[in-house]
């Protein structure tokens, strides 16, 4: 009883807010014609709401599968793990995550309105609430105006932009992004990192982050999780420091520096075995 | 300008085979013909000899063009363009069975692309089927489906039409398969984060990724579609239609009007699937896909 309570309350203090992610003993063995592959072992974590999680490490540490594993893309096959409280495919039936691609996966033949409105015609909404909210996601990564455009006559950060855009639109509380600007260069980078902090602070959505990028990684998250692979496992979870508001030039401060060696180290770690 | 020295060439060169093909093709009979009449043929007299005979082995070029003309233009002139001895209602009662073939080709084709791309079991057994069907010869099939259809009352268009069909089909399917399966492992992952149903993802996402393929099928299938129609009119003796002229030609050895209806089936080829071409490159890009 004690216990619970204070596990009840440690909890609270963490960070005010329930888990909205929480996986335990977490496995998923893949059967290739080599043998089997650990692409998660053993992972144990949670993600309270209203967190800005990141997930960083070197190719094959598993963390594009946990993020799978979330979104009921790939079945884990050890280990529990809830989404708002019900297994990862109750949270996908009830349109409970927006996910977003490494690629913006725009269709070609849709305008860019027409990107943004398709889950809305999927799930069903009516047409005036298929346009106030095209409207109002696209105000939120700043491309009001290019609805009628085609995605070809878009730039590829304003296109990574509207699929972020396409992911907001049905109001789901979480956001899975996976390496979403990881084929675009560092200043068009930097930018959305900027606008992604503004759109999390605007909309207060728990975001799961999948980056390679150790910067990037700090500059956004409250929770930087280490990862390590062959088994894929978590190597170190780090709590940031930073404050929620952040502005660009934060990344000179003694105190991003601090939490970036951190994250260097506990990836150097977790490669001594190689 | 540039692009049309190549092609006046080319063509140049054609005619000037074909014209040396009808000299050394036709000669035989017009020395036969010399001979039995007992007079030498100078060379110019011999090469306008196989130029104008009324039955040669290889008619010359403007022998089929007056033919045609003659079939054609010059009815059309008469006010008879759409009488019964006119190149146009042949190719009409042609086109008609091609068109409907076409038709019931590409539909039959997309159903069995969606049937092999949704259903495991026509996945693993329906292909080896339509590869086999297209390895009968058209033209052995041909005569028992219309035999068949014939005994179920069933005769005019519809069973020149199914034999069109029979060899329409086949691009279709192949085309359709590989166009419904072209979206992406994440363009697939991403539908099913939102929870579409199959019906979703087919209607926005597989349907219309699929749309290159289909068009590059159609231009195959349109003109797999004719070849159908004309064999369908052959062993029926129908009265009307190219094949029906191809045949009647055939029986009489009239090579002129064998070629002219020859030249009339390309002709109509061409023009169908330059119109598929055309709504192909409008509808392509209208999706953003050209």
């Amino acid at each position: 009883m004690v216990n619970a309570l204070q596990e009840a309350t440690g909890d609270l203090l963490h960070l005010g807010g329930p888990k909205v992610i929480s996986a335990k003993d977490l496995s998923l063995t893949f059967q290739t014609n080599d043998g089997p592959v650990h692409a998660l072992k053993d992972v144990s974590l949670d993600v309270h709401k209203g967190e800005f999680v990141s997930f960083i490490g070197p190719s094959g540490c598993g963390k594009t599968t946990f993020l799978r594993v979330m979104a009921d893309l790939e079945q884990p096959t050890a280990g529990t793990i809830t989404v708002n409280g019900t297994s990862p495919e109750e949270a996908r039936r009830a349109r409970a995550y927006g996910y977003v691609f490494q690629a913006a996966g725009l269709y070609p033949w849709r305008t860019i309105g027409g990107n943004v409105r398709l889950p809305l015609e999927i799930m069903g909404y009516d047409k005036a609430a298929q346009a106030e909210r095209v409207k109002r996601v696209l105000e939120l990564v700043e491309l009001a105006g290019f609805e009628k455009k085609f995605p070809w006559q878009l730039s590829g950060g304003m296109q990574q932009r509207a699929s972020i855009a396409r992911a907001l639109a049905f109001d789901a509380d979480i956001l899975l992004m996976d390496e979403p600007f990881g084929a675009l260069d560092e200043i068009v980078r930097d930018h959305l990192n900027e606008q992604l902090l503004q759109l999390w602070a605007n909309t207060q959505k728990t975001i799961c982050f999948v980056t390679h990028s150790i910067p990037e990684a700090v500059y956004l998250s409250t929770k930087i999780v280490v990862m390590s692979p062959r088994p894929g496992r978590i190597a170190d979870v780090i709590d940031s420091p930073l404050p929620r508001t952040r502005p660009l030039d934060i990344r000179d401060t003694p105190e991003f520096i601090e939490v970036a060696h951190r994250v260097r180290d506990g990836l150097r770690a977790g490669h001594e075995d190689d | 300008m540039r692009n049309l020295l190549p092609i006046l060439t080319v063509v140049a060169t054609i005619f000037a085979l074909w014209y040396g093909a009808a000299i050394a093709l036709n000669a035989p009979w017009a020395k036969d013909k010399a001979t039995r009449a007992g007079v030498e043929l100078s060379f110019s007299e011999l090469v306008a000899d196989t130029w104008s005979q009324k039955k040669p082995k290889l008619p010359a070029p403007h022998q089929v063009g007056a033919e045609i003309w003659k079939t054609t233009g010059a009815m059309v002139l008469k006010g008879r363009g759409f009488s019964k001895r006119s190149l146009f209602y042949h190719s009409w009662v042609t086109f008609s069975a091609t068109a409907l073939g076409f038709l019931l080709g590409t539909i039959l084709g997309t159903l069995l692309a969606i049937g092999i791309v949704y259903n495991r079991t026509m996945d693993m057994s329906v292909m080896p089927w339509v590869i086999a069907s297209q390895t009968i010869p058209i033209i052995a099939i041909a005569p028992m489906i219309i035999v068949v259809l014939n005994a179920v009352g069933i005769s005019g268009l519809l069973p020149k039409a199914m034999i069109s069909m029979y060899l329409s089909f086949f691009p279709v399917v192949v085309g359709m398969v590989k166009g419904l399966r072209s979206p992406s492992a994440m363009q697939l992952d991403q539908v099913r984060t939102w929870n579409a149903s199959a019906a979703q993802t087919f209607w926005y996402l597989r349907l219309p990724s699929s749309m290159p393929y289909l068009f590059t099928s159609l231009k195959i299938g349109i003109a797999a579609s004719l070849v159908g129609a004309i064999v369908g009119e052959l062993p029926t003796g129908a009265v009307a239609g190219l094949g029906a002229r191809l045949l009647a030609g055939s029986y009489y050895g009239q090579t002129i009007q064998i070629w002219s209806a020859l030249l009339m089936a390309a002709a109509l080829a061409a023009l169908m699937v330059g119109i598929i071409g055309m709504v192909q490159r409008y509808t392509l890009r209208r999706m953003g896909m050209a």
